[in-house]
């Protein structure tokens, strides 16, 4: 199918290349996630306890980087979940510098709109 | 102990059917959390978020790899999930759920009879003669590489403005109710923008995730995500998710669509009745 229309399949080999780098860096993303969420997690069953009262778990970013600075099961389980909800960021930020090496000027518009809006969510989230 | 093994092991199983189907694997992991082990439906949410997250980011890798899904579709609609999604928060509490529930319940449903016929059509990829002005002008008509046909699929994508229309409404929804997450969006790639399965379900996986970001800041600051839940649980998905992503692109278009079917239905006929107060 694709000899009979070699503008679509040039449009094509030029996407697979910014999918390509897109989803390295998304799997470098996942694996620190993971990673963390596992150290914390194999942390908790080694000491039997979040490190907080009650097996309770710290909600702001102040809690989290204090205990994490005396390696509390709960900050840095927390630190892993932060970085997971990153990584959709991730994917958006790496697709607009990707849009912007195919020099595909719309869609490195389209992507940043996307990019502000979530940035907007996510503040919209914190406060 | 034996929490953290069923959190692992639902954890796989809904990792493994959400990236086939592009699905959040919230219904899974929703009963299963509530129902079945009696865990604050408070925490359920929170978990389930990160659910939505895990499957996409770990099954979105192989399909940026293997060339499935399409990047430019996704972000184009994602400027209408995410601007839903926000609305979606801001309304809360003066936009009417039962409206949502029964408009995307009746969607879903008429979705998964568009589905039933196109099996017995037996034609999964569209070939249109005249192609669409603003897929073309958006660049949106792609091809990706079927495994298990064994050969590069072109496809065309068509009313666009209806994909996003309905994009736009599932991000109010997903972000008022929280639900629906991947069930909408494969419903407007597939029957609205009649974008082949692969490339939808695939694409859906990818942009399920962004709009879950969107509102999970919200339940990580307010303490909805609970670690010894979501750690366990996001583990074992992102496994799940990785093998789902290889599974998916050896399977037949038509399996995964028979799979599809009744969980569509499930969820169509689910909605619906949670909007006339019956919950199932």
């Amino acid at each position: 199918m694709s000899e009979n229309n070699p503008e679509l399949e040039k449009i094509s080999k030029e996407m697979a290349q910014v999918e390509i780098m897109i989803g390295q860096i998304l799997r470098i993303g996942v694996i620190v996630s993971a990673v963390i969420m596992l150290v914390g997690f194999i942390t908790y069953g080694v000491q039997g306890t979040t490190g907080f009262a009650h097996n309770g778990f710290p909600t702001t970013i102040t809690a989290i980087i204090t205990g994490l600075g005396t390696f509390k099961a709960g900050s840095v389980m927390m630190l892993g979940l932060f970085c997971l909800i990153l990584t959709p960021v991730l994917r958006v930020i790496v697709s607009i510098y990707a849009f912007y090496v195919e020099k595909d000027h719309l869609y490195v518009w389209i992507t940043t709109a996307v990019l502000v809006i979530l940035l907007i969510a996510l503040f919209i989230g914190h406060s | 102990m034996t929490q953290v093994i069923i959190m692992l092991v639902v954890g796989l199983a809904a990792g493994i059917l959400g990236a086939i189907l592009g699905l959040g694997g919230g219904i899974i992991i929703t009963p299963v959390l509530t129902l079945a082990m009696g865990i604050d439906i408070k925490y359920a949410i929170g978990a389930s978020i990160i659910a939505v997250i895990a499957t996409s980011s770990g099954a979105t890798i192989a399909y940026l790899r293997d060339n499935v899904l399409n990047l430019r579709v996704a972000m184009f609609l994602e400027i209408f999930t995410t601007l839903g999604a926000i609305l979606g928060a801001v309304l809360n509490g003066i936009l009417s759920p039962v409206v949502l529930y029964v408009t995307f319940g009746v969607l879903l449903l008429y979705s998964g009879y568009n589905m039933i016929r196109k099996l017995r059509s037996g034609t999964e990829v569209l070939h249109r003669a005249t192609p669409d002005a603003l897929a073309e002008k958006l660049e949106l008509n792609s091809s990706y590489y079927d495994k298990a046909a064994g050969k590069t699929v072109d496809y065309q994508v068509e009313r666009v403005p209806a994909g996003a229309t309905v994009m736009f409404g599932a991000g109010i929804a997903s972000g008022l109710l929280g639900i629906g997450s991947g069930a909408f969006k494969v419903m407007a790639l597939d029957t609205f923008m009649k974008m082949p399965l692969k490339p939808s379900t695939s694409t859906s996986n990818l942009m399920m995730g962004v709009t879950a970001a969107a509102s999970a800041t919200v339940y990580f600051f307010n303490g909805s995500i609970q670690p010894l839940i979501a750690v366990p649980l996001a583990l074992g998905i992102l496994v799940g998710a990785t093998v789902g992503s290889r599974i998916m692109q050896r399977l037949p278009a038509r399996w995964i669509r028979i799979i599809f079917v009744p969980i569509i239905f499930y969820i169509g006929l689910q909605m619906l009745l949670k909007g006339f107060g019956v919950n199932i």
